[in-house]
């Protein structure tokens, strides 16, 4: 049975239909990928599986869990980067984990993972004085903090350096490792190739194409997941 | 330690390494009241506050500035800019809800206004011989009513404006007429009797507390109004808020 179940979904906000009979699903320790334009419906579809939003129809099972339903035993699970979504700028590192660790039954050990996530240097500092990248981890290590079995990671990269992307990436396969499974929300195609095991292509509240890169490029005879994604969203 | 209590402690250490709201709400009135009361002519009868000093009788007016610091600029401020930077939402994926958050700050600033006002009682006392309310439970009754009225009209700020800026400026449409007819901007002895009238209805009710503290004790009907702006402002407040 797949970790993550999506079938049918849909979501309007009044006239506007932001997902549109979405399905696909994730298998336990992969990372799945979520990629597509702004407003392709990308988070909307997320929100809907972490429980902050109602699908007008359709079913989701994450765990085996109605994110809905069992919003309570979900969120001890799954674990949560959000798009723009900061803290307050006079919040010490440690304060943050340490008071995210407490929302949690069996957190993870804070110090560790700052360790982990390469922060421990930072761990007094005011969240407001980190650089780009280092909000990015601290934002990752609040999403591992609940030992979660699912990680949803949504536009991680966005506005960082190409170093600091390829630092964040290296973080992503270590989660990875750990066995944690990683929903990946991207519209960077060059992010989605290095990381994804597998995804979704998502167009205008439709999901066009599922699989790994390599299928996706075959299946559309290009070289890169870039070209394929612009013949699958039929803009070519 | 409860996630309520965490969520509190690290709320107000926030709250002291940005002082601002603390500063306005406990320090400003205090300061006021020393600087006004430094003036002479205001620590004498008037033929305007008839058997009491002026600064007696203008009290009352900074405690309504604490109310209204606390409860109309700090809470729509602070609650509006976390909605703002998706930290409410935050919250509300992990298994604690966003709610406590907003239980905490809300348990800061009665804190700060309690403080305020304890301390501006406290000074009156001390510096200026100010008698401590004469009528205790009805000055207790009509601080309590007032304060959870404005606190009201701030949710509604916070829950109506998308940004804790854009809460300042909403939450201003009931700041200036209750400053105004509080007596803050110019003391109430000195505004035009109609406007006196008014002033005593108007949260957090500065009349009801003029009359626990000085007079004959707050009257019923003062007492009834402000909790009906108390219960219709925290009605509508949670009517109106949103978690995103």
């Amino acid at each position: 049975m797949p970790l993550i179940e999506v079938t049918n979904l849909r979501k309007t906000y009044g006239e506007h239909v932001a997902v549109d009979d979405v399905s696909f699903h994730v298998e336990q320790g992969e990372i799945f990928g979520i990629l597509g334009t702004n407003g392709a419906g990308k988070t909307t579809t997320v929100e809907c599986l972490q429980g902050l939003r109602t699908p007008d129809s359709g079913s989701i099972s994450v765990l085996g869990l109605d994110p809905k339903a069992d919003h309570t035993a979900l969120r001890q699970r799954l674990g949560s980067q959000l798009q723009e979504s900061r803290l307050p700028e006079k919040l010490k590192v440690h304060e943050a984990l340490d008071l995210y660790a407490s929302f949690y039954t069996n957190p993870a050990d804070p110090a560790d993972l700052l360790a982990k996530l390469g922060l421990t240097g930072q761990r007094n500092k005011y969240f407001g004085k980190l650089s780009g990248g280092q909000k990015q981890r601290v934002s990752i290590a609040l999403a591992l903090i609940g030992r979660p079995e699912v990680a949803v990671l949504d536009e991680l990269t966005t506005g960082l350096d190409p170093h600091a992307r390829r630092d964040t990436w290296k973080l992503v396969e270590a989660v990875r490792e750990t066995g944690v499974t990683v929903l990946l929300v991207t519209h960077f195609m060059d992010e989605a190739e290095r990381l994804c095991d597998r995804l979704a292509i998502f167009d205008a509240g439709r999901v066009v194409a599922a699989g790994t890169p390599l299928e996706l490029r075959d299946r559309t005879g290009k070289t890169t997941l870039d070209d394929a994604f612009v013949t699958l969203t039929g803009r070519d | 330690m409860n996630t309520l209590a965490k969520i509190t402690l690290t709320e107000t250490k926030l709250a002291l390494r940005s002082p601002t709201w603390v500063i306005s709400g406990l320090v400003l009135p205090a300061a006021l009241l020393l600087g006004l009361g430094a003036i002479p002519a205001i620590r004498t009868e008037s033929e305007k506050t008839p058997g009491m000093r002026f600064l007696d009788a203008w009290v009352p007016s900074m405690v309504v500035l604490t109310i209204a610091m606390m409860g109309l600029q700090s809470i729509p401020a602070v609650i509006a800019a976390y909605r703002e930077q998706g930290i409410l939402r935050r919250f509300a994926t992990t298994p604690v809800h966003p709610a406590k958050l907003l239980v905490a700050q809300l348990i800061i600033n009665v804190t700060v206004t309690i403080a305020g006002v304890g301390l501006l009682i406290l000074l009156g006392s001390v510096v200026f011989d100010i008698p401590g309310p004469r009528h205790p439970l009805g000055f207790l009754l009509a601080f309590v009513l007032g304060t959870t009225a404005i606190f009201g009209f701030g949710l509604i700020a916070a829950s109506v404006a998308k940004t804790g800026r854009a809460a300042g400026g909403i939450a201003m449409i009931a700041y200036l007429p209750i400053m105004f007819f509080g007596g803050v901007y110019l003391p109430r002895p000195l505004l035009p009797e109609v406007v006196q009238k008014i002033g005593a209805y108007v949260p957090p009710g500065v009349k009801a507390m003029e009359d626990a503290w000085t007079g004959t004790g707050a009257q019923p009907l003062q007492l009834a109004v402000l909790a009906a702006f108390a219960v219709g402002s925290c009605v509508a407040a949670a009517k109106l808020f949103r978690w995103e």
